[in-house]
């Protein structure tokens, strides 16, 4: 059983962003307070999640940005309660989403929340579609499940939204299997599934990295439409700094689990302060851009069983002091609404 | 990338590649489905210059690398290595000349066999070839990790002991470790993180730079292939549909599908305002090819003669070719 904190009485306060009256008048859409998932293998404990929070005001779209193993798919999996457990668990924190602490809830309880407040794209849609059913059938089982209405009306709506998400012949396709779709025409069906019951928040995780470009373009430019349309709020988990950059009102870095810079995407782009924020900026091939030499980042991501002491980007970064093998750094304001967590930042 | 000899090192005309499906199928007229991944190309690589291939999922670029190096048969054409055909060449005759031409594969975690020692898989080729024993080869083998940024240390440890950065390099090792003259490099950064792609791509340039290499580079990532090379081909549906100067396909592209392509890749910058070339529909299916040219059913541009004459790859002037009917009206 995942319930390690207790249930706090009142709204707490984001230890990082704003004051208590602040977040009285403008309270987040979601508010996740310094969460902590680790995994408890059998060589060793991996803090995957390391004490993260971060605030998504409603309508807005929050990017997060990190390479592989940094914890931001296992944030999304903590936020919608499916880190498996074993090896993982939620050990500290809260995710507060309408008023409530979602790590606080039932499996009964959380059922509710998932495909009808809260939903979630996946990266391979080839293997988040169960492929002995109808992509038709998938769609139809949130809503049915949450609408509780009749088969036939499901299936109306179902075909409704595949119109929406720009699948042709939607009558037809309703009744294809997953393995009968292109790539990109399965992504709009799981968009479709995700978006059936109206949720207030969608998840995206790297909805387009599977993707051709050509195909990446057109889901993100349908995203957009739906957003707009639906006033949706949106965390979009990605390693590709152009699709944040086109896409994201705010943006999060993190790096071995943790926030490593927190700012608006124009912050985040005109004035990166984290040396690894820098070192993706600079370590990515532009298209608009000539240049000779690319910036690569020396080194690699770290293991989570093993990671540095004091600050662990320390053995890669280029602006490291002494004090950052031993000291580990905390989250500090540098702007407004930008914080970054370095020991090199005054 | 900057010594570019005048006499190509690598020659391909007219390659064609179909692959049957085998099952009788009522749309084909033969009976039988095919795949034309591969339908008739024509290009040339110079020594020590980087031919960038570009294109999306089934455009046929791996099918011509795996072609190149005679993984595959071609189905017809041919393909000169150093002025000599090697097309039709048997098993035993190819074997001599594999030692020129290498390859690195896109999948660092299923290209190295599990169940052998980093070492034995670098060195493997070398043992083939017969060009050393005992401790000849330790030594080749603990210069080409050196080479490749690794410590010789790794050649006792296995594949999974290390990352995909760290593996894409052991393929690297392996691929120069008979010296060849030409690498295929298939898509080879395209499943490594961002700034690990940075490190590798600075690699390949650094050894090509020092041995003299000649590559060509498989991608569907714009951005990489535009740094790392000097000519690139655009692909779609088994043709070449451009081919040109790395600096003048991305400022004057003539092609409207190497504009949509170049127009969908986002660029990390939230001011650039730009106007995007939305594609409609998906790439067709490769065994229900649209009558004409390839690309009119999405194409925004198209006209009739686009529905029933497939254009040529023609040179529109300077050595920009195009193969579009309307290329030079934009």
């Amino acid at each position: 059983m995942i319930n390690v904190v207790e249930k706090r009485r009142s709204p707490p306060v984001n230890p990082v962003t704003g004051s208590e009256e602040f977040r009285k008048v403008n309270a987040p859409l979601l508010d996740v307070v310094n969460l902590r998932t680790h995994f408890f293998t059998k060589l060793g404990v991996v803090p995957a999640v390391d004490g993260i929070s971060f605030g998504v005001e409603k309508g807005t779209t929050l990017g997060v940005v990190g390479e592989s193993g940094c914890g931001k798919s296992v944030t999304a999996l903590s936020i919608m309660r499916l880190v498996s457990n074993p090896p993982g668990k939620i050990i500290d924190g809260s995710i507060w989403f309408n008023g409530e602490d979602l790590i606080g809830k039932t499996e009964a309880g959380m059922r509710e929340v998932r495909g009808n407040q809260i939903s979630m794209i996946y990266q391979e849609p080839m293997t988040s579609f169960n492929p002995v059913y109808t992509i038709g059938d998938q769609i139809s089982e949130a809503i049915i499940r949450h609408k509780k209405i009749s088969n036939s009306k499901a299936r109306k709506e179902s075909v409704k939204l595949l119109t929406q998400v720009g699948i042709p012949a939607p009558e037809k396709r309703y009744d294809n299997y997953p393995h009968q779709l292109s790539g990109g025409m399965r992504q709009r069906a799981m968009i479709a599934m995700a978006l059936s019951c109206s949720p207030e928040l969608l998840i995206a995780d790297e909805p387009t990295t599977a993707l051709d470009v050509t195909i990446q373009a057109q889901i993100l430019e349908l995203l957009s439409r739906l957003k707009n349309e639906r006033d949706m709020t949106i965390i979009i988990i990605t390693h590709d700094l152009g699709v944040v950059a086109e896409f994201a009102d705010n943006v999060i870095v993190m790096y071995a689990g943790k926030i490593v810079e927190e700012a608006s995407t124009r912050d985040i782009f005109k004035s990166p302060q984290h040396p690894y924020t820098k070192g993706l900026l600079a370590s990515i091939p532009r298209l608009d851009m000539e240049t000779e030499r690319l910036a690569a980042i020396e080194g690699n991501v770290p293991s989570g069983l093993n990671l540095p002491s004091g600050c662990p980007f320390h053995n890669r970064c280029g602006e490291k002091m002494e004090v950052c093998e031993s000291v580990a750094p905390v989250l500090k304001t540098v702007a407004p609404g930008h914080n970054v967590r370095c020991l090199a930042i005054n | 990338m900057n010594n570019i000899n005048k006499k190509p090192l690598l020659e391909v005309r007219g390659l064609v590649k179909y692959f049957s499906s085998g099952r009788p199928s009522w749309l084909s007229r033969q009976g039988k489905s095919v795949v034309r991944a591969v339908d008739g190309l024509n290009f040339s690589i110079g020594k020590g210059e980087t031919v960038g291939l570009v294109g999306e999922s089934g455009c046929g670029k791996s099918t011509t690398g795996r072609l190149i190096l005679r993984l595959l048969d071609p189905t017809s054409g041919e393909i000169c290595f150093e002025g000599k055909s090697i097309t039709n060449l048997g098993y035993r005759e190819m074997r001599p000349l594999r030692q020129n031409m290498q390859i690195i594969f896109q999948d660092p975690f299923m290209s190295l066999d599990p169940q052998m020692k980093v070492g034995e898989i670098i060195g493997e080729a070398i043992e083939i070839h017969g060009l050393a024993k005992g401790n000849k080869k330790r030594e080749m083998i603990a210069d080409l990790l050196k080479l490749v940024g690794l410590s010789p240390e790794y050649a006792g440890r296995a594949p999974h002991e290390f990352s995909g950065g760290q593996r894409q390099r052991i393929g690297i090792a392996r691929a120069l470790a008979l010296r060849p003259k030409l690498i295929v490099c298939d898509e080879p950064v395209s499943a490594l993180d961002v700034s690990i792609q940075a490190q590798v791509i600075n690699l390949l340039i650094d050894l090509q730079n020092e041995f003299g290499l000649t590559y060509l580079f498989i991608a569907h990532d714009l951005s990489v292939v535009k740094h790392i090379s000097d000519r690139i081909a655009v692909m779609y549906l088994g043709k070449i549909v451009e081919l040109v100067d790395k600096k003048r396909l991305y400022t004057e592209p003539k092609h409207p599908y190497t504009k949509a392509l170049l127009s969908a890749v986002p660029i990390p910058d939230p001011d650039l305002k730009r106007e995007r070339i939305l594609l409609q529909g998906d790439i067709p299916n490769p065994i229900e090819l649209p009558s004409g040219c390839r690309f009119h059913s999405r194409c925004q541009k198209r006209r009739s003669k686009c529905e029933s004459e497939e254009p040529e790859l023609l040179n529109s002037g300077n050595g920009h070719y195009v193969a579009c009917h309307f290329a030079d009206q934009s």
